[in-house]
């Protein structure tokens, strides 16, 4: 089976003033791949995740070494425009955040801001994304009600149609079911399943079991390094290092 | 410990009981305030409220007729402060909470704000006299009154502006952001119409505060007395706290007048409270199309 590498990290560095948060990371992300970041709190995970669309730029004191390349090209190139970079990558957050506007303009949001006029291709695109996400049931009949009547779940897939929307080639999701019940939990991993045939995702989770549910690869951190990367099946039954399986098996974090 | 934990609690009880019943206590006060100025007003007041007293000019050396002039002048003079105070201090606002990055040059400004809102209002006056009224020329009028109370209203407008603005959720920006959007964008698009409420709500002070001051229009704007309405934004006008003072200090018959002052400021306390009842009928729509 071939698989094309959809992101090279090369020697990532990242720093928040003088504390470094990430040290020398290597990692690839293979197209239509899940993988997933696993690790104790503060090892750097979000921070890495947060790496590959650019989001750590808002951060005023933060500093990056090393190379990103998204097919090849240097996202932190200095003739990189932020803003197409992020159209790319979908972004999924940790607690639900849809905007306070109705259902319909939450999902339209991402191409109204790209640009798109046109009525007819907006709504089919919301549809669209809604179905993808496995929400358009549950909010067709109230698409110009405000998104924050819907309930934690819905808010979290309505997020990931809002994502969906802008058709990008990889998400990104930090912990996307850390705030949601089980039964959401277990629909949006189901949809995970779904969404890999057509995007490339990567999720942090802090649940050793969602991280198995869900991923093909799984890499752990540890106090901003990585530690162990491999397939996921592999990582879980016997992983290289004791450190991992320490993590893995509850023995620390 | 059987026979002190009683004790105890029934201590914790009291003080608890104690501790609210002041609070209560100073919350009444509040009210109180506002409820017996508005009796004290309305009483001595309504008698003098009639069709002529709001449609018609005052006559006879400002003893009989009415006050339009002044409704008119302190209308003007509020909305003008409001259209210069407004757009500036929202975006200084917008500035110094979503673009500056914090350094010696934000210090700077905040502290300019913050100072700017403790300077008198007189010497707000003053600076309208000087700078708008003599030095650009605009003689005694709406706009050089409207400048001098839109100065004054800056950092009312500012400081709450920015608290609307600190108030939206840092992961709306990011989502926004995150979905290809450009900063702008996500400040015109999801920050601005998020904040919009608690805008309104320094709009609203603004107001308030604009059209009962008398020292910053007094050398910049309010006359005396004038028959005629204004025409333009360079005429001079009446208006009510001006008019109240003159009554009260320098008419020609201060007792005789009593019930035209407190007529005068009845009707200056219903036309803020209209004005503040626009914004938050208009805002409370804004937060039920958000809820």
């Amino acid at each position: 089976m071939d698989k094309s590498v959809k992101i090279e990290v090369k020697h990532l560095n990242f720093y928040y003033g003088n504390f470094k948060a990430l040290e020398d990371i290597t990692l690839d992300f293979y197209a239509n791949e899940v993988l997933s970041l696993i690790g104790p709190s503060g090892c750097g995970k979000s921070t890495f995740l947060r790496c590959l669309n650019r989001m750590n730029d808002l951060i005023s004191i933060s500093r990056v070494e090393g190379n990103i390349l998204l097919d090849g090209l240097d996202i932190y190139d200095p003739s990189v425009d932020v803003v197409m970079l992020r159209s790319r990558i979908g972004m999924v957050f940790q607690k639900p955040n849809p905007f306070p506007k109705t259902i319909f303009e939450n999902v339209a949001y991402g191409l109204r801001v790209n640009g798109i006029k046109d009525k007819g291709l907006i709504e089919n695109r919301v549809e669209e994304s809604l179905k993808l996400a496995a929400i358009w049931n549950e909010v067709k009949d109230r698409m110009h009600e405000s998104a924050l009547g819907l309930s934690g779940g819905q808010q979290q897939r309505l997020c990931i149609a809002r994502a969906l929307a802008v058709e990008p080639e990889i998400l990104l999701m930090d912990e996307p079911c850390s705030a949601l019940d089980p039964i959401a939990t277990q629909k949006i991993e189901e949809l995970i399943h779904q969404l890999k045939k057509s995007f490339t995702i990567i999720i942090v989770t802090h649940n050793m079991q969602q991280a198995a549910r869900v991923s093909d690869i799984t890499a752990f951190f540890y106090m901003g390094k990585l530690i162990e990367v491999g397939k996921t099946n592999t990582i879980f039954t016997r992983p290289n290092l004791k450190q991992t399986e320490d993590y893995i098996t509850g023995r620390f974090g | 410990m059987s026979v002190s934990v009683p004790s105890l609690q029934r201590r914790r009880n009291f003080l608890q009981k104690i501790v609210f019943n002041v609070f209560c206590l100073a919350a009444l006060i509040n009210g109180l305030a506002l409820f017996i100025i508005v009796y004290f007003m309305i009483a001595n007041g309504w008698k003098a409220i009639n069709w002529t007293f709001l449609t018609q000019p005052p006559v006879d050396s400002m003893t009989k007729g009415g006050i339009l002039p002044c409704i008119v002048g302190t209308l003007c003079l509020s909305i003008g402060a409001i259209l210069i105070a407004m757009p500036i201090g929202v975006a200084s606002a917008i500035y110094l909470n979503e673009y500056a990055r914090p350094g010696r040059l934000i210090r700077v400004i905040k502290l300019g704000i913050n100072n700017l809102a403790g300077v008198p209002s007189i010497v707000f006056g003053l600076f309208g006299l000087a700078v708008f009224v003599v030095w650009l020329k605009m003689g005694v009028s709406i706009i050089a009154g409207s400048l001098t109370l839109g100065a004054m209203t800056l950092p009312v407008m500012i400081g709450s502006t920015e608290e609307a603005l600190r108030a939206v959720p840092d992961t709306y920006r990011e989502a926004s952001l995150g979905l290809g959007a450009t900063k702008w964008q996500t400040i015109y698009r999801v920050v601005l119409p998020t904040a919009l409420p608690g805008i309104l709500t320094g709009t609203i002070l603004g107001i308030s505060r604009a059209a009962g001051e008398t020292a910053p229009i007094m050398f910049t704007a309010a006359v005396f007395f004038t028959p005629s309405l204004p025409v333009s934004i360079f005429d001079e006008v009446m208006a009510l706290p001006y008019h109240i003072y003159v009554l009260a200090t320098a008419g020609t018959e201060i007792e005789a007048t009593r019930h035209l002052q407190y007529g005068t400021a009845l009707v200056l306390i219903f036309l803020v409270l209209g004005m503040n009842l626009i914004a938050i009928i208009y805002r409370s729509r804004l937060r039920k199309r958000m809820q």
